[in-house]
């Protein structure tokens, strides 16, 4: 690594732990040192961890209800519109605005909204998608997909310190740590 | 070749396969097999699942995906002369107007419906052994939609003007009539369609970022890293993630049901004597999952061996299969009975008759080729030996879609051809080109199959993994009786609760 002039940006520290249980326990180690720019990285969802790391729950819910309310409204409005309004027929004899026929469809495009707000949600949510981050730059983390679980504390954290956050990072169980350039 | 692909299992995993293959057929309801055999490190199902899609490929695929292009070919070719020629060259005649073209659409939505329970039912019912199948089952899903979608849209004729169902402002000043099923289903089937793409892509991403990381060219890298968007396993992502897929199975339940309720209302909002009835709902989505469970495992049969999943996919997941199997069979089977049970307790003459005539009248044949299938066949799977044998298995679910076929074939063939006024009746009889279009759509569905399991992991490794003991935070307080297979057991049930305490 070219850190040895300084001024060379760094993006922090990578830490890597065995397991699940250990990565746990090392994350609410780091939450209750205080620090705020990092974030763990697993192959899989580990049950508990938002606890252990003290991230608030997702509000993603909340976009798919309204969301969801917003498909179900516009097919009303379509169908009311086209069979009641703009196109007016009678078919046996119904009325032209006979919502019960009307219901399939509106819930049909709930789910579509709904579905698309999931998925678009957790991807705003989420950044992503992001192809370059700069935990890319480590070999190790490549394994992150696999078998492996990290913690990243950002040098970007006010308490970052090169030395400092390396060594804390070993003392709550780190199996390795490498600073991760820019 | 098959000696290449079964020599993935080490000696010592094959022994433990065998010996778990042995509890397995003795175990009672308190001691149940472990669903992934010789306890797989996090690595190990990481590399059993990349190992198809990143070795060389096994000659037999080769032979596989050759079969189903040049069934492809007949689909497209058939297809050709038809929007040439039209209709007519179907067997089409005045009373039976629809044909095997919305015979093959209801058969191959069907299908599709086994995966959404397995991918989103069973998940917010918590069953973990959806996960070693669940990806699988959607990718089926998938293309079990586009095969249904094609006959609809091919069955109009003139093609071109589909866009007719669609509610697009056009030269004529006309709406399509949103009081009418047939529309309903053009909604409720493409969006079924969209849906379940979105759940299973969903469910890729972390997996498509495996490969990426895992990938030795420079193409893969690239091609795996774009449809991975850049995942990163980070904690705050997967706490939205699992938020988004929840909600995705969540909304995706009531869909697939929603689906093949419309699609029955396509018979049973008609006034046709046989297909007027208000069993039509729940019948059908019965049966959709009795056929779609039988194409889960038909298919699973073969993957499992042609790619070595046999740790993953384990008898405990076909034994609950066919549990499934036999349970959906019966209940298609009450259906049978009810209906004729009906057709004589409303005292309607046409109704009676219409019954009497599906059993007895010139389509008996198929009807009884459809009782033997769907409701005598899959009695088998009573005895637990049946549910855990690969050739049983696999002979019984092919009869099971048969059965299906069958069963479409006589509710469109029989009620319409033989309604209420005996001078409109004719009999239907096939051409060469419904049976081209037919074989046709098991080219396009195999074709896609053969490039899903060739360039995607088919089964889910993050959530494969999460079901592994080590996965749970709490799992290395344990660790002095660590390997005992009955505290593996305990330790699933303690994990349930916690779970259920969650909710």
């Amino acid at each position: 690594m070219a850190s040895s002039n300084s001024p060379s940006k760094s993006f922090g520290a990578l830490a890597e732990f065995d397991g699940a249980a250990s990565l746990v326990s090392a994350c609410e180690k780091v939450r209750d040192a205080k620090y705020r720019k990092w974030d763990a990285h697993s192959p899989f969802p580990i049950h508990g961890i938002e606890d252990a790391m003290g991230i608030p729950p997702s509000k993603l819910g909340y976009v798919v209800f309204v969301v969801g309310l917003t498909g179900a409204s516009a097919g009303l409005l379509l169908q009311w519109w086209t069979n009641a309004v703009d196109y007016p027929f009678i078919i046996s004899g119904k009325p032209l605005f006979s919502w019960q026929a009307f219901v399939p469809v509106c819930f049909e495009l709930m789910v579509l909204f709904s579905a698309f707000a999931c998925f678009f949600g957790m991807l705003h949510f989420n950044k992503l998608p992001q192809l370059y981050h700069s935990l890319f730059r480590s070999e190790r983390f490549e394994r992150v997909t696999d078998d492996k679980f990290f913690i990243s504390i950002e040098s970007a954290d006010p308490r970052f310190d090169e030395v400092k956050t390396v060594q804390f990072l070993k003392d709550i169980g780190a199996t390795h740590v490498e600073l991760v350039e820019e | 070749m098959a000696e290449t692909t079964t020599s993935a299992l080490s000696p010592e995993i094959q022994a433990a396969v065998n010996a778990d293959t042995k509890t397995q057929l003795d175990d009672g309801v308190e001691k149940r097999v472990p669903l992934l055999l010789g306890d797989p490190s996090f690595n190990d199902v990481t590399e059993i699942v990349c190992r198809p899609v990143e070795w060389t490929v096994p000659r037999a695929w080769y032979i596989f995906f050759g079969c189903a292009a040049m069934l492809l070919g007949v689909l497209v070719l058939s297809t050709a002369y038809l929007f040439w020629e039209g209709t007519g060259i179907w067997g089409l005649n005045n009373p039976v107007s629809w044909g095997w073209a919305i015979v093959n659409f209801v058969f191959w939505v069907g299908i599709g419906h086994a995966g959404t329970l397995i991918s989103a039912i069973l998940f917010l019912l918590r069953q973990k052994w959806r996960t070693s199948i669940n990806r699988f089952a959607e990718a089926m899903t998938i293309f079990a939609v586009m095969c249904a979608l094609l006959f609809p849209t091919i069955h109009v004729g003139r093609v071109w003007l589909l866009y007719y169902v669609f509610p697009l402002p056009n030269q004529m000043a006309m709406w399509p009539n949103f009081r009418s099923p047939l529309l309903w289903d053009v909604f409720a089937v493409t969006i079924y369609g969209t849906v379940s793409i979105v759940f299973w892509y969903t469910g890729l991403i972390p997996d498509l970022a495996t490969l990426r990381d895992r990938a030795k060219t420079r193409v893969r890298r690239i091609v795996y890293g774009i449809f991975s968007l850049g995942w990163r396993g980070s904690a705050r992502h997967w706490q939205h993630y699992e938020k988004a897929y929840g909600m995705l199975a969540g909304l995706a339940t009531p869909l697939v049901l929603s689906v093949h309720s419309v699609v029955s209302f396509d018979f049973a909002v008609a006034q046709l004597p046989g297909w007027h009835t208000t069993i039509f709902p729940p019948y059908f989505v019965a049966g959709a999952i009795y056929s779609g469970f039988g194409m889960v495992i038909t298919l699973m049969v073969i993957a499992r061996k042609l790619f070595g999943l046999e740790r993953i996919v384990t008898l405990r997941h076909f034994d609950n299969m066919a549990k499934i199997t036999l349970l959906t069979g019966s209940i298609v089977g009450y259906a049978y009975s009810m209906e004729f049970f009906i057709a004589w307790y409303s005292g309607n003459p046409y109704e009676t008759f219409t019954f009497i005539n599906r059993a007895f009248g010139p389509y008996a044949w198929a009807y009884w080729i459809m009782v033997t299938c769907n409701v005598i066949v899959p009695q088998i799977f009573w005895f637990k030996k049946a549910r855990t044998h690969m050739g049983v298995l696999f002979v019984v679910s092919i009869l099971v879609n048969v059965g299906m076929w069958f069963e479409r074939f006589v509710i469109v063939a029989s009620s319409l051809s033989r309604d209420f006024l005996p001078s409109s009746w004719d009999y239907f009889s096939p051409t060469i080109w419904d049976i081209a279009a037919f074989v046709g759509s098991f080219g396009l569905f195999f074709f896609m199959f053969s490039l899903f399991v060739r360039f995607l992991p088919m089964v889910s490794m993050a959530e494969v993994k999460t079901v592994l003991p080590k996965a749970d935070p709490h799992h290395g307080h344990h660790d002095d009786d660590h390997g005992d297979d009955h505290h593996g057991d305990d330790h699933d049930h303690g994990d349930d609760d916690a779970k259920e305490e969650e909710e």
